[in-house]
């Protein structure tokens, strides 16, 4: 079966690509990876040779995206004498909370939980997107949400 | 791993105590992504097929173009015309209205009787045959107001006999109105056939008689 127009897959995905990416990265990068996840699919779009498993691909590319930015994000010198300005920034709740406490964990168990948790994927699923196996994609998810059950106190935030 | 247990959790988020779903934004991506996203891909020649919806008064038209030109003008209904031209066309296809401006332009002079023959460039892709590319090319050359047979059509096309196959071509007209198969009857009046329903045909005859 050969892919569907392009523009019924964007409006189906539109809203789960953004979640995903603002899970991801936070609300202050989102667009940017917003944007460079929907061009590169668009730019493959055409050599898909079927439409099975669009929803993994296009979450793979949103992935890709997302370790992208935050690799730049790690090469930008700390803001360290920025403090006032990084607080200011902090206005959207998907930038604070149990979300942030995610974008600080590992790049494969923050991955998995956004998959399974935001993209709504089953582990086999996980497992196609991440390049690992339904058993290591359960493993990560399982990790992750103990590290959170450690830390996480749901009032700290408001 | 056992596939079953897999199943179970997989079938319901058991295991979200954190309420990680809930947590996530369930704000949609905002309105102005989506052009910033479409300026993007348009500037980097992403888009093979942009189509818009021109309101006209025989209906709703969807109108389609690509790098070449102007390659549909449909009276089905949107979805059926989208994934028309992404099966015959690209999977590329994207909602660009203002790539569509200078046919809305002209559709919308042309149904206020101000415009007697469209000037936007053609893509004549959707056209299949050498036989079928003479007789719409031959079609629209037939002027504003003014009206042909098919076998008039088929003779200027090369092949007199062949009025059954003229009648294929014209009905299979990608470009609707722009390339005026609506100005082609049977001998002796009466109207033939038409995409767009017979009441159409007979508007847009009306149209250009009255104009």
């Amino acid at each position: 079966m050969t892919v569907p127009p392009f523009q019924g897959f964007y409006d189906q995905h539109r809203d789960l690509v953004w979640r995903f990416v603002v899970s991801l990265v936070g609300r202050a990068d989102a667009e940017d990876v917003f944007q460079e996840t929907w061009l590169a699919a668009l730019r493959s779009y055409p050599s898909l040779q079927d439409s099975a498993n669009l929803r993994s691909w296009l979450l793979t590319i949103a992935t890709s995206k997302a370790t992208d930015e935050h690799r730049s994000r790690n090469r930008r010198p700390a803001p360290v004498d920025a403090v006032p300005d990084v607080a200011a920034v902090v206005t959207d709740p998907a930038d604070d909370g149990l979300w942030a406490e995610v974008r600080a964990l590992p790049p494969k168990q923050r991955t998995a939980l956004a998959h399974r948790y935001v993209g709504d994927l089953r582990y086999a699923d996980i497992a196609v997107a991440m390049g690992t196996t339904p058993a290591a994609a359960r493993r990560n998810v399982y990790e992750a949400l103990t590290k959170l059950r450690s830390t996480w106190i749901p009032n700290e935030t408001p | 791993m056992d596939p079953e247990r897999d199943t179970v959790t997989d079938d319901t988020v058991t295991d979200d105590d954190l309420g990680l779903a809930a947590a996530a934004t369930a704000e949609p991506a905002p309105e102005r992504l989506t052009e910033r996203l479409l300026a993007a891909a348009d500037a980097e020649d992403l888009v093979d097929v942009a189509y818009g919806v021109v309101d006209a008064p025989i209906g709703p038209l969807v109108v389609a173009a690509t790098s070449v030109g102007l390659v549909r003008v449909s009276f089905d209904p949107a979805d059926v015309a989208v994934a028309d031209l992404g099966r015959r066309i690209s999977p590329r296809v994207l909602e660009i209205p203002r790539r569509l401006d200078g046919v809305r332009r002209e559709l919308d002079e042309y149904f206020a009787g101000r415009r007697q023959r469209f000037e936007v460039p053609l893509d004549w892709r959707l056209v299949t045959g050498p036989f079928a590319r003479r007789v719409l090319t031959h079609t629209a050359s037939i002027g504003y107001g003014r009206t042909s047979t098919y076998a008039e059509v088929a003779a200027a096309a090369g092949n007199p006999q062949a009025s059954r196959a003229t009648g294929s071509a014209l009905g299979a007209n990608p470009l609707c109105v722009v390339v005026p198969c609506h100005r082609v009857l049977r001998s002796g009046g009466g109207l033939g056939g038409y995409a767009g329903g017979l009441t159409t045909k007979q508007l847009l005859l009306d149209l250009e008689a009255t104009a």
